[in-house]
């Protein structure tokens, strides 16, 4: 045992040296922060001590000891020294605009509110010709150091003309290569530009795909419709603290985000448990707040940290407003987890309506193998995928 | 000689637009054409699913626009299912949209909109002290307002400044002589687009207690509404009438008066009608009153060649959608029932322009017995206004008396913009009436949220409605208890149509002609003029009818 933290701690310190070069490196490096952090926590009334509160809460969140609280404070302190460039591509918005709405009052909020944008079509007040040379500059001045944060899918389909930018009217594929091949990090922010999301719901009619995949560049995925902010500032934090990519799954979502099952942190997992379940909408059982594992919730499916996060400011989240989880956080959840008001037919735990009050039973005690549930889910689902790529190239 | 100028990405707004101008010798506006520049077709993806399933789909029509398409969707449902949600289902689809109302309004006019009126490099040299009086000459108790304040707005945004890193208010139109603001009226303004972050954000909250999150609320379906519990949480309610009562503040304390203050600057645009555009008005009817969807906040009906004196009765057969311009297949008008489409992408010009004389947008061109017709805020104002609607008659009125304008100047891009801060005040009103109705219902002992239904094997249903940026009608066919069709026509296409065969410009296009830039390469005058319409493209451009083979579409 002893030898074990030896070797933990070994290794932790060895990763607070790497962390104190990085941070030297940024402070040396990067443009001077544009905003004095500390003068804003002081401007909106939050004490030294909420701020201490939340590295902690942040240091946890990103699965690093203690130690590290300091490296986290000092990563916050230089948030807004490092240049973004935020490219919408077939999108909603609704990552934008979640990541806006980011708790309040509350440090994440406030480092997105410093964050540098160097160019978001949202926001930026510069349009056409004027905009353009925005994003030009960025990319001259800070190649090699910007982020790129992409929203949205990118459409293949009729060489990537069914959506076309700019005054040069550039096709998405064009201009998303151009820009990530310059950027230190590229994030896929949201379903879409993780794997294609709602435009590339089957039958996927501009050949939409996620920014990895169109773009041939590996990406952080912050997954969800739409993801938590929470996720996408950690990210970024450990992009500042470390200079890389936290360590992801196998879908390229951070371990520290993605790596619990909603179904396991459910504040209504009691009932499930109990076999007490929503049976209609609106009946004694949701008034409750019994499981909603009978109307389609897909939490046991589904990877992510909402049940700890919930959502604007930790005010509620889909399965505390009584309706199930859609399994947003999960590649072709449009497709694999329809109809969303109806359980899987699952075949891996048993499936069919007819015995669902035993697989609360059955699922308990497969909760410690919940990860491994998971990988089996996610190999079915690859197969039935693999099927329908077979089946479509019969076709053509 | 006239030259032709490119805006493209048109920013602040949601999505992707080009807009295409050509100018005269004296940099006016002679032509215009607006277009959009990306498809995803997610009415074809529709096709085969569960129509319980549209509504959560179509909700990722857009996500600013976020909720209005899953209420307008799951609304056309329960149309086709023959079921009416209970009375409770309605106030909090009421409450959660009229929540949002605020939260997006103020989101548009300070974030979106608020930099076509506002100079903020102007702001730095304003007088603090100055700016206090000049606030408290328009309230008498104006948001967050004393000197130390904007003063200590204006060394950030120094401070910002001197870091010579703009960001998103880099390479801006700063010090063109078409903003009409002093420096303190741009200090006060932009000292509350900077607290209109955080309110927004207080509407969200308020809005993801009923609907679990924001943006995408998913506590709808069909047939009612799945918050059950938290409508039965006393605390809930309070937690929501709290948040809502600080954001109605906002739009009392900051929104309204910062709106007649720029009205005071920016009066003689709107008396010369600029930025006016096509001039019919329409609205399908929003906030049902009742349960049998009578009575409305605001009222349905249709204004032609802009008589107040008339409202027309709004005849759904005569809405009509069509494609010269547009980058589908078709000739004639059709019916959204009965349209069909065939996407035709044939590109931009060798010099890279829109070819204006053939096909140019993947919008297509809503028109209303032949007519383009602009929707959205202003549309409701008018409609409502001649429609002798007393809540809204009272507050036009007043906001008209207050600024001393006649009523004319409600048909410009100021009137556009005053319209909408009118409406949110009229729906902030609205607010505590309608929780006060959901309590006495729980109260009276009916605590129904949801009506029982099942999917029909066949029918077809639409769902009307009115989200902050216009009339939102979703048309729905099923057969054999999946969806055969669905179509939506949103406020997006009606104002961002082009031309149609007979050469009638859309709204967006017919608001700019006439519009002088001061100067040559920048189009903030063409900004100002799209934004208050509140472009939302990710909306307007699923638009097309599932007919056409899927395999069609691969024209590559």
């Amino acid at each position: 045992m002893d030898d074990y933290r030896k070797y933990v701690s070994k290794h932790y310190n060895r990763l607070l040296e790497q962390c104190k070069v990085r941070l030297d490196e940024v402070e040396r490096e990067y443009p001077e922060p544009r905003e004095d952090f500390q003068a804003l926590l002081k401007a909106r009334g939050i004490s030294r001590r909420s701020f201490l509160k939340w590295t902690g809460v942040m240091t946890t969140a990103l699965m690093l000891p203690p130690i590290f609280k300091p490296m986290v404070a000092r990563a916050a302190e230089n948030f807004s020294r490092i240049p973004v460039i935020w490219l919408h591509f077939a999108e909603c918005t609704g990552c934008s605009e979640a990541i806006l709405r980011s708790s309040y009052p509350n440090v994440d909020d406030i480092l997105l509110e410093t964050i540098s944008l160097e160019y978001h079509e949202t926001l930026m007040a510069a349009a056409g010709y004027q905009a353009e040379k925005c994003l030009e500059e960025a990319m001259e001045h800070f190649a090699g150091k910007y982020v790129c944060v992409i929203e949205g899918a990118i459409p293949r389909g009729l060489n990537g003309q069914y959506l076309r930018l700019g005054p040069k009217g550039e096709t998405g594929l064009a201009l998303g290569k151009r820009v990530v091949s310059k950027a230190a990090m590229t994030i896929s922010l949201g379903a879409c530009a993780v794997w294609g999301g709602i435009p590339a719901a089957s039958p996927n009619p501009t050949d939409c795909v996620g920014a990895s995949k169109a773009l041939g560049v590996s990406t952080v995925n912050i997954a969800g419709c739409p993801p938590n902010e929470v996720n996408f500032v950690g990210t970024l934090l450990h992009f500042i603290m470390f200079g890389s990519m936290p360590p992801r799954d196998g879908e390229g979502r951070p371990l520290w985000a993605y790596g619990k099952r909603v179904h396991d942190f459910c504040e209504r997992r009691p009932h499930y448990d109990a076999g007490e379940f929503v049976e209609e909408w609106g009946d004694e059982g949701a008034k409750k707040g019994w499981c909603l594992y009978k109307v389609g919730c897909k939490g046991p499916y589904t990877f992510a940290n909402c049940p700890h996060l919930r959502f604007n400011d930790h005010m509620s989240w889909p399965v505390m407003a009584g309706h199930g989880c859609i399994g947003c956080t999960e590649r072709g959840f449009w497709d694999t987890m329809a109809p969303y008001e109806k359980p899987i037919q699952e075949a891996a735990i048993g499936g069919g309506e007819r015995t669902i009050d035993n697989i609360g039973i059955i699922l308990t005690a497969a909760t410690a193998a919940g990860v491994a549930a998971h990988g089996v889910y996610t190999a079915i689902r690859k197969k039935d995928k693999n099927q329908e790529e077979q089946k479509q190239e019969e076709r053509e | 000689m006239t030259k032709r100028m490119i805006i493209d990405p048109v920013t602040r707004i949601e999505g992707h637009l080009r807009i295409e101008v050509e100018l005269d010798n004296n940099n006016t506006v002679k032509d215009a054409w607006s277009s959009i520049t990306l498809w995803r077709g997610i009415e074809t993806i529709l096709k085969g699913r569960d129509p319980r399933d549209a509504g959560l789909i179509v909700q990722r029509f857009c996500g600013v626009c976020t909720y209005v398409h899953y209420e307008a969707s799951i609304m056309a449902c329960e149309d086709a299912f023959g079921i009416k949600p209970p009375p409770n289902a309605r106030l909090i689809r009421n409450l959660t949209q009229g929540i949002w109302y605020l939260g997006d309004h103020i989101m548009h006019f300070y974030h979106l909109h608020g930099l076509d009126w506002v100079d903020i490099v102007s702001a730095l040299k304003a007088n603090p002290k100055a700016a206090e009086e000049l606030a408290r000459s328009i309230h008498p108790n104006p948001w967050n307002c004393s000197a130390s304040h904007y003063k200590a707005v204006q060394e950030r945004l120094t401070r910002f400044v001197k870091s010579g890193r703009l960001g998103p208010f880099a390479n801006a139109y700063w010090g063109n002589p078409s903003y009409k603001l002093p420096p303190e009226a741009n200090l006060v303004i932009v000292s509350h687009y900077l607290d209109a972050l955080q309110i927004s954000k207080v509407a969200a909250q308020a809005q993801a207690i009923f609907g679990g999150k924001n943006p995408h609320p998913q506590h709808l379906v069909v047939g009612g509404v799945t918050c059950v519990l938290d409508m039965l949480t006393p605390s809930r309610l309070g937690e929501f009438l709290f948040r809502a009562k600080e954001v109605k503040d906002f739009v009392e304390r900051a929104y309204i008066p910062d709106v007649l203050l720029a009205a005071r600057y920016y009066k003689d645009e709107g008396l010369a009608g600029i930025g006016g555009g096509v001039k019919n008005y329409l609205c399908v009817g929003g906030f049902p009153l009742n349960d049998d969807m009578s009575s409305f906040l605001f009222p349905k009906g249709v204004v032609k060649n802009r008589d107040l004196s008339k409202v027309w009765p709004l005849d759904e057969k005569l809405i009509t959608e069509e494609v010269t311009h547009s980058w589908y297949e078709g000739k004639e008008p059709q019916h959204p029932y009965s349209g069909t489409t065939v996407p035709k992408y044939t590109g931009l010009s060798k010099d890279g322009y829109l070819k204006g004389e053939e096909k140019y947008s993947w919008c297509k061109a809503p028109r209303y017995a032949g007519e383009p017709c602009e929707v959205g805020p202003l549309a409701r104002m008018v409609v409502g206004y001649a429609a002798g609607d007393k809540k809204i008659k009272s507050l036009v009125d007043e906001t008209l008396k207050v600024t001393g304008l006649p009523a004319k100047v409600l048909f410009s891009t100021l009137g556009r913009t005053a319209a909408r801060a009118i409406e949110t005040k009229l729906v902030a009103d609205q607010i505590e009436p309608w929780l006060n109705e959901l309590v006495k219902n729980i109260k009276s002992g009916d605590t129904r949220t949801w009506t029982y239904c099942e999917v029909p094997k066949e029918g077809q249903g639409r769902g009307m409605t009115e989200p902050p940026r216009g009339a939102l009608s979703h048309w729905i066919k099923i057969k054999n208890y999946q969806i055969e069709n669905y179509q939506a026509v949103v406020p997006s296409t009606w104002n961002c149509s082009p031309r149609d065969k007979n050469g009638k410009r859309g709204p967006y296009e017919e608001s700019l002609i006439g519009t002088k830039l001061a100067k040559a390469d920048q189009p903030l005058e063409i900004l100002r003029t799209i934004h208050s319409f509140d472009p939302c493209m990710a909306c307007a451009v699923h638009i097309i009818e599932p007919s056409g083979d899927v395999h069609e579409f691969k024209v590559c």
